[in-house]
């Protein structure tokens, strides 16, 4: 019998209809995955479940969990069911806690609640939960607040809240979205092991998730389900032009083309930079230290790194957004530094960023027009307004898109059209370097291969040279000449893209290789993720930052810090290089 | 949106034509007609007050001054607010600290005293009402100003304007201070009636506009002095200085939305 029978489910909000006659079932202790793009109604289905939805969505068909239709249930005996038998775990762990409430307290609240149980029983059931997820040292966690635990430990204090009344259903809704690659692997092996006999619903983007862990698949697009069938058999042999479409759109790193390296001369030289803030409490936080890179002509070379790598610190430092402690930025043999409006304009118009988050890096205020025209105003303001409109519309077309989107505001471009824009912007005052931090991150598969795409393009046209920061080595896998892994604001291995994919030389490298996620059910996910979690910017530990998470340390590695060196043919900053590979 | 701008412009256009309309002027006293009460006998719609005048026409007169000062001086705080709260939120550090310290220090003073001193000193002038009132209200203005700012400086797009090199000023003016528009206007809309309130305050305590000019304010002051024998003359300016208010408070929400370039098409 099914524990969750959805039929003909629709939710509309005035005439815009989100959830298109969606009918699907889910038996006891099954693993189903909902996966689609974004505006696919993948999680609006979730709420649906759950009677989460907002106020004003009209929602029709029906819910049978257990026997009796969610539908129709009161707000008071709904109540029973949400939390109890079906167990939740949404994306932001941190909106789903209550920052003024200890971890004990809250879970505690929970069984108490539901009459699950009371007083010291309750206490100890919790601490108990605590445990089975995993969360390290659980005594103390038990009465820390939410903003002191890290990313990780929030969402396996979520999955502990879920599981804690044994649901029947458990639903997960991008569970590890927010985290990084390596804590999302042990997040997910954590929710394997847990859930038992308690199914799974679990909806992602992310094709490599569901791939190894879910034994049927919905695909959901445009609020329709397209197909649906076993894990196998849907990777095996889609039926749905969509479907085919996402998983040729979803990034692997364990196939595809790989660019050889590059040989031109160097165009910017990095040595010795470092980046530095000082936190609220006055201590000193070393984002960034020591990193030597040069980029050379025509090049793509990607940074990779968990959060808190200093990825982003390093460019933001080089590009003089934020001051850089010490070292030196060379750039076409000329010393960059200062901050970036002390820089000569000729610097300043050879380097541009594209950010991540398209949205925010257009201002909402103004047309695209103005936006992709805004450089030349400032480097070029001898122009005539229709010179300059002709080369806007020569940027947009260069990027793909035409001259009907000049009068659009940035909230009426998609999101591929906004990151689009962005790198119109970037790219209008044509500079030598581009540098993308997480530019794709924010997009849906196929639009991402579509800029992805346009940014080789570009480079085999006009030499140019990008540096692309990335956390994601499916896409760095397919664009970069050239790899340069962080962690903890030092470069641990510097190597060519087919070098590092197929020998990674540090064990950091090796563990982020183990934890992407393959969109493949064939291919197993890596059982035994890295442990731990980055280690806290202020506190980072003795010798080698990455011992306390590294299976090969050893007494020297807490002891003394490795140096980037030559092993071969990358550079790699780990004592047991050779041990190792 | 419609109904709050369609009284306020209706208010307005009968506080400018209402009086050359009105056979009466404002400072005609007539001693047959004192206390009448609401009538068309001598076109007194508003009736007269204690000395005979008729009240259409003051009342009238009292909207057109109290809606210049408020507007005068919400201008002034809209200025001054919006200009030192970005500079300060922009530029930020040791600028943002000093300047912020000193709105903190013109906070600590008892504004409405001081208020009423510079009146008693320099002889109830009426550009000092403006001043005054602008004075106060610029300091709630910056501060709001300011914590936008902050957010706004940290935003991607003023990132990507400094690495094109676009100059401090245009980062300000083109980058930052549209995006306060919403929650600017908003709050001049609160502070126009701020600043009617504080108007009819001062006009009450008959440190305001000076007989015979009147405004909202001091027609209320007459009014309540008449209470008992002639209600007209409380009630009529204090039920349109409510509806003034509320029209103003209505008309906050709607312009917020009118200035988002997301309700733009």
């Amino acid at each position: 019998m099914s524990l969750l029978k959805i039929k003909n489910l629709r939710v509309s909000y005035d005439d815009d209809v989100v959830v298109d006659a969606v009918s699907f079932s889910i038996k006891r202790g099954e693993s189903v995955g909902i996966v689609g793009e974004s505006g696919s109604g993948k999680s609006q289905t979730a709420l649906a479940i759950l009677g989460l939805l907002s106020r004003d969505a009209l929602v029709s068909g029906s819910i049978v969990f257990g026997g009796q239709d969610l539908l129709t249930l009161s707000e008071r005996k709904l109540d029973r069911v949400r939390g109890v038998r079906i167990g939740m775990v949404f994306q932001d762990p941190m909106q789903a806690l209550n920052p003024y409430m200890r971890i004990g307290q809250q879970l505690r609240q929970i069984l108490i609640q539901h009459e699950i149980a009371a007083g010291s029983g309750a206490d100890a059931k919790v601490m108990a939960m605590l445990n089975k997820v995993g969360l390290p040292d659980a005594e103390r966690q038990f009465r820390a607040f939410p903003h002191e635990l890290s990313g990780g430990m929030r969402q396996r204090v979520m999955i502990a809240s879920a599981l804690i009344c044994e649901p029947e259903l458990l639903i997960a809704d991008e569970p590890t979205t927010a985290l990084d690659v390596t804590v999302q692997a042990q997040i997910l092996n954590q929710l394997e092991e847990l859930r038992d006999d308690t199914a799974l619903l679990l909806i992602t983007h992310d094709l490599g998730i569901v791939a190894g862990r879910c034994e049927r698949l919905l695909v959901l697009e445009g609020g329709k389900l397209i197909e649906s069938g076993a894990t196998v058999s849907i990777f095996g042999s889609p039926q749905h032009a969509h479907t085919k479409k996402l998983l040729a759109a979803a990034p692997r790193i364990d196939r595809g083309e790989i660019l050889p390296a590059v040989g031109g001369r160097t165009v910017l030289g990095v040595e010795g930079a470092s980046v530095g803030y000082a936190s609220a409490s006055k201590e000193q936080l070393v984002a960034v230290s020591d990193v030597c890179l040069s980029l050379r002509e025509a090049e793509t070379l990607a940074i990779v790194g968990e959060s808190g790598s200093g990825k982003s610190s390093l460019v933001r430092g080089l590009l003089g957004l934020i001051p850089m402690r010490a070292g030196r930025v060379v750039y076409a043999g000329k010393p960059l530094h200062g901050p970036v409006q002390a820089r000569a304009a000729s610097q300043r118009r050879d380097l541009q960023l594209v950010f991540q988050d398209p949205v925010s890096a257009l201002n909402p205020q103004m047309r695209v027009a103005s936006i992709v025209g805004e450089p030349l105003l400032v480097h070029e303001p001898k122009q005539s307004a229709a010179q300059r409109r002709a080369r806007v519309v020569e940027a947009l077309e260069r990027v793909g898109l035409t001259a009907g989107l000049l009068r659009r505001y940035p909230h009426q471009l998609s999101g591929g059209q906004a990151q689009r824009v962005a790198i119109a912007r970037a790219l209008i005052l044509k500079p030598r370097i581009l540098i993308c931090d997480e530019a794709v991150a924010a997009l849906d598969g196929s639009v991402r291969q579509q800029v992805l795409k346009l940014l080789r393009d570009v480079q085999a046209e006009s030499g140019l040279s990008i540096i692309f920061i990335s956390h994601d080595l499916g896409v760095v896998r397919s664009i970069a000449h050239r790899v340069a892994v962080m962690y903890l604001g030092r470069l641990v291995e510097v190597a060519e893209t087919a070098t590092l994919f197929s020998r990674p030389a540090h064990p950091y490298t090796r563990a982020l290789l183990a934890a992407s996620p393959v969109p493949d059910p064939l291919v197993a996910p890596s059982r035994v993720p890295l442990k731990g979690e980055p280690p806290s910017l202020l506190k980072p530990p003795s010798g080698c930052a990455f011992h306390p998470r590294c299976d090969f340390a050893e007494d020297a590695c807490r002891e003394s810090r490795p140096e980037l060196r030559e092993l071969n043919g990358t550079r790699v900053a780990c004592h047991r290089g050779e041990d190792i590979s | 949106m419609k109904k709050s701008a369609g009284i306020l412009l209706f208010i307005l256009l009968l506080a400018i034509v209402g009086p050359w309309l009105s056979p009466n002027d404002y400072l005609g006293t007539d001693f047959d007609a004192l206390l009448r009460s609401p009538q068309l006998a001598g076109m007194h719609l508003f009736g007269t007050d204690d000395l005979g005048r008729d009240l259409f026409v003051r009342t009238m007169l009292g909207i057109r001054v109290t809606l210049m000062v408020a507007v005068v001086a919400s201008l002034v705080s809209l200025v001054i607010g919006v200009t030192y709260g970005a500079v300060a939120g922009y530029v930020g550090g040791r600028v943002d600290a000093v300047m912020m310290r000193f709105v903190d220090t013109l906070y600590a003073l008892p504004f409405i005293f001081l208020v009423i001193l510079l009146m008693v000193a320099f002889e109830r002038n009426f550009l000092l009402i403006f001043v005054a009132i602008g004075a106060i209200n610029w300091l709630d203005m910056a501060r709001i100003v300011r914590g936008q700012t902050l957010s706004l400086r940290e935003r991607e797009f003023v990132d990507a304007a400094r690495l094109t090199g676009v100059s401090t000023p245009r980062i300000i003016f083109r980058h930052i201070a549209p995006n306060l528009l919403g929650i600017v206007v908003v709050y001049v809309t609160l502070t126009i009636p701020q600043a009617i309130l504080v108007e009819s305050f001062l006009s009450f305590l008959g440190l305001g506009v000076q007989e015979p000019q009147t405004s909202l304010g001091a027609l209320v002051d007459a009014g309540v002095n008449q209470m008992e024998g002639a209600s007209w003359m409380l009630l009529i300016p204090a039920s349109l200085l409510a509806v003034i208010l509320m029209s103003f408070n209505f008309l906050g929400d709607a312009l917020r939305d009118f200035f988002d370039a997301k309700h733009k098409q």
